[in-house]
């Protein structure tokens, strides 16, 4: 996505320049981050997002690991225990299935089991998402998995913006959080206002105000939901877009307000729908704003099929502006 | 380079006793078990006692220890207060978690004990990071990660094992080597049952001690930690321990017989430090039972202490989900 030239008063940046840039200003700003994971230093990391650090802050800052997803991420649990402030890559949230021991049972547990004499001020960051034809061990969208689990701060950053600063909120929690970079947002240049310094890591946002009907969604969908509200404006339907942001805690407010002034909403998730995120946003409306809304709540989210290879196949699997564009329009003008 | 235990009249006499205070204290916990004073699952360490007492010995107060499911010994060995203890086995927000781990799940962020560990080999990982963490930070510190022989099939050990060498981060690994995980015998589930030859295949040093001789562990663990000190490097202990009582509190046994269970318990650690101590003369029978009355009345008191602990309040069930802030 191209969004509008940078004024004077604007920093343009790519997603992954942005991811980097709020590594660099973690590590020189707390002597107690490092960075953890695999090839994230010689190799560059695997989205090229940390090139450059390990010669920048030297190995013991710039942590390579072997293939062992469990104790790397346990390691990060143990080190946020006794002092440090990691910060864990795990290469895709494919992977992370591996560490799902460490994060689940050690890092969201501990704080609460040890009756608060430990906090696990621990970031892990993984990308995730499909789009790129790697098939269905690359393609995953878990982040709903994660946001089920109490404890966990769960971030998925899909502007650059988000990308620069939510890191800088993140090591500022002092509870586990993940963020999750959608892997098809690296390459999107985006700006923001040059005395930009952080950015709220508790609410979602409203990225187009609309007044028909709300498309609620986060990461990478969020540029879909943003290029069906195009299309639909061009059809005379005024869509406001929601971007969650933090998929746990989840910001009902804003969804809440937002519906009440469309009263009708669509909710895009790149996770399949069964026991998804979409899944508790649609919820929480049917608890708290049911007597709101003009229309049933809607949904586009990925077939239920592990994601193929075959392009026509993932492009059919995934959320897609035309559906969004559909589902809005069935919503506001019903045949 | 070989570090003599220095076994003076007292220090015989206080290893004694911190096997005796293990063993009643659990004797005890048996007793609440029974009348439903305490609840959920319940490992004893009965058996074991010397592997956490010689240990601990070797460690100073700024070390760290990462303990297991079974850890009552290894938490009252560390010096955890028992009273704070019992008050945990029984529930209680006067426990060392407010109740809220229970007998699996002790933590003393004073004494650098981060945890029991329900899950097998959970612990592992952690240990990389704690002892990676004092690197970072230049404190001396060594980190005692106990784990049981079960643990050596997870993979963790193996990603743990290979890290501490690769970083070559000061831990103690200690593998308590009681012969069974849960019902499956050490030589039905390993195609190879010398541990530290696993170690080594990581080119981790290491040595196996006889576990049931509270001497020989100390001496064992206090070499290890001088090494592990001098020359920044991980070092593996297998202590050859044996679990003489159920895995569980509500394990039959079905998988060993009686007679086994009765040769190992005649070969017991108290038992044989004991008999030992008496047949040398180092020990009076008035010493011996000055010890038990001192020990029983710790345990009285701690019971006391729980009995009279009050419960969290359950409009605080969901505090510390998330943390407001990092403890310091």
């Amino acid at each position: 996505m191209n969004a509008p030239q940078a004024t004077a008063a604007s920093t343009r940046l790519t997603y992954r320049e942005a991811c980097k840039q709020a590594l660099r200003e973690a590590l020189l700003s707390d002597p107690r981050v490092f960075l953890m994971g695999e090839d994230i230093g010689r190799y560059g990391g695997c989205y090229a997002v940390t090139k450059g650090l390990l010669e920048e802050f030297g190995e013991e800052r710039i942590r390579d690991t072997p293939l062992s997803e469990s104790a790397f991420v346990g390691a990060g649990v143990g080190a946020a225990m006794a002092g440090m402030r990691p910060i864990v890559e795990i290469m895709t949230v494919n992977f992370s299935l591996l560490a799902l021991d460490q994060i689940l049972n050690n890092a969201v547990t501990i704080p609460h089991m040890s009756g608060g004499q430990f906090a696990i001020p621990l970031v892990i960051r993984m990308a995730t998402g499909g789009g790129r034809r790697v098939a269905a061990q690359h393609s995953r969208s878990l982040e709903g998995w994660y946001a089920h689990i109490p404890g966990l701060r769960v971030l998925t950053p899909a502007t650059v913006e988000d990308a620069r600063f939510m890191l800088k909120g993140a090591l500022a929690d002092p509870n586990p959080v993940i963020i999750f970079e959608h892997v098809m947002l690296y390459n999107m240049e985006g700006d923001f206002p040059s005395d930009m310094k952080e950015v709220d890591i508790a609410r979602a946002k409203v990225r187009r105000a609309g007044r028909d009907v709300s498309l609620i969604t986060y990461g990478g969908s969020l540029f879909k939901a943003l290029q069906a509200a195009d299309a639909l404006a061009a059809e005379g339907i005024d869509a406001e877009v929601v971007d969650l942001r933090v998929l746990r805690p989840l910001d009902t407010k804003t969804i809440l307000n937002s519906v009440a002034r469309t009263r009708r909403c669509v909710i895009i998730d790149e996770g399949w729908r069964s026991g998804s995120i979409s899944a508790e946003v649609g919820m929480r409306l049917a608890e708290e704003a049911f007597f709101e809304l003009d229309a049933p709540l809607r949904r586009v989210c990925s077939r239920e099929a592990p994601i193929p290879y075959a392009a026509h196949l993932e492009d059919a699997c995934l959320p897609q502006a035309a559906t969004i564009v559909i589902v809005a329009r069935e919503l506001v003008r019903p045949s | 380079m070989t570090k003599k235990v220095h076994l003076d009249h007292a220090h015989l006499l206080h290893l004694l006793k911190a096997m005796i205070r293990i063993r009643h204290f659990e004797a005890k916990c048996v007793e609440l078990y029974q009348a439903q004073k305490i609840l959920g699952f319940l490992h004893l360490y009965d058996g074991e006692e010397a592997v956490s007492v010689g240990v601990m010995e070797a460690l100073t107060q700024d070390d760290a220890v990462i303990a297991t499911y079974r850890e009552h010994g290894q938490a009252l060995s560390r010096g955890v207060d028992p009273k704070c203890l019992m008050a945990e086995m029984m529930g209680k927000l006067n426990g060392c978690c407010r109740g809220r781990g229970g007998s699996m799940h002790f933590f003393d962020r004073a004494r650098r004990f981060y945890g029991g560990n329900a899950i097998v080999g959970g612990g592992l990982p952690l240990a990389l990071g704690v002892a990676l963490a004092d690197k970072m930070q230049r404190r001396s510190a060594v980190t005692a990660c106990f784990f049981g022989e079960g643990a050596v099939d997870e993979g963790e050990f193996h990603e743990t094992l290979n890290l501490a060498k690769l970083w070559r981060l000061p831990i103690l690994f200690v593998c308590e080597n009681n012969l069974y995980s849960m019902g499956m015998a050490v030589e039905r589930a390993e195609a190879d049952i010398d541990f530290v030859h696993k170690a080594s295949g990581y080119r981790v040093a290491g040595e196996k001690v006889d576990g049931m001789d509270v001497v020989a562990v100390e001496s064992a663990a206090r070499n290890a930690v001088d090494r592990i000190r001098s020359e920044s490097d991980p070092y593996f202990l297998e202590c050859r321990t044996y679990r003489l009582r159920a895995h569980s509190m509500f394990d039959a046994q079905l998988y060993r017989s009686k007679d086994e269970v009765e040769a190992w318990r005649k070969k017991g650690p108290i038992v044989r430090f004991q008999t030992w101590l008496e047949a040398n003369r180092l020990i009076k029978p008035e010493e011996l039972a000055t010890i038990e009355q001192d020990v029983d009345k710790e345990i009285a008191a701690a019971v006391a202490f729980a009995e009279a602990g009050p419960l969290e309040p359950v409009s605080e069930l969901e505090r510390f989900v998330t943390m407001e802030e990092v403890p310091s």
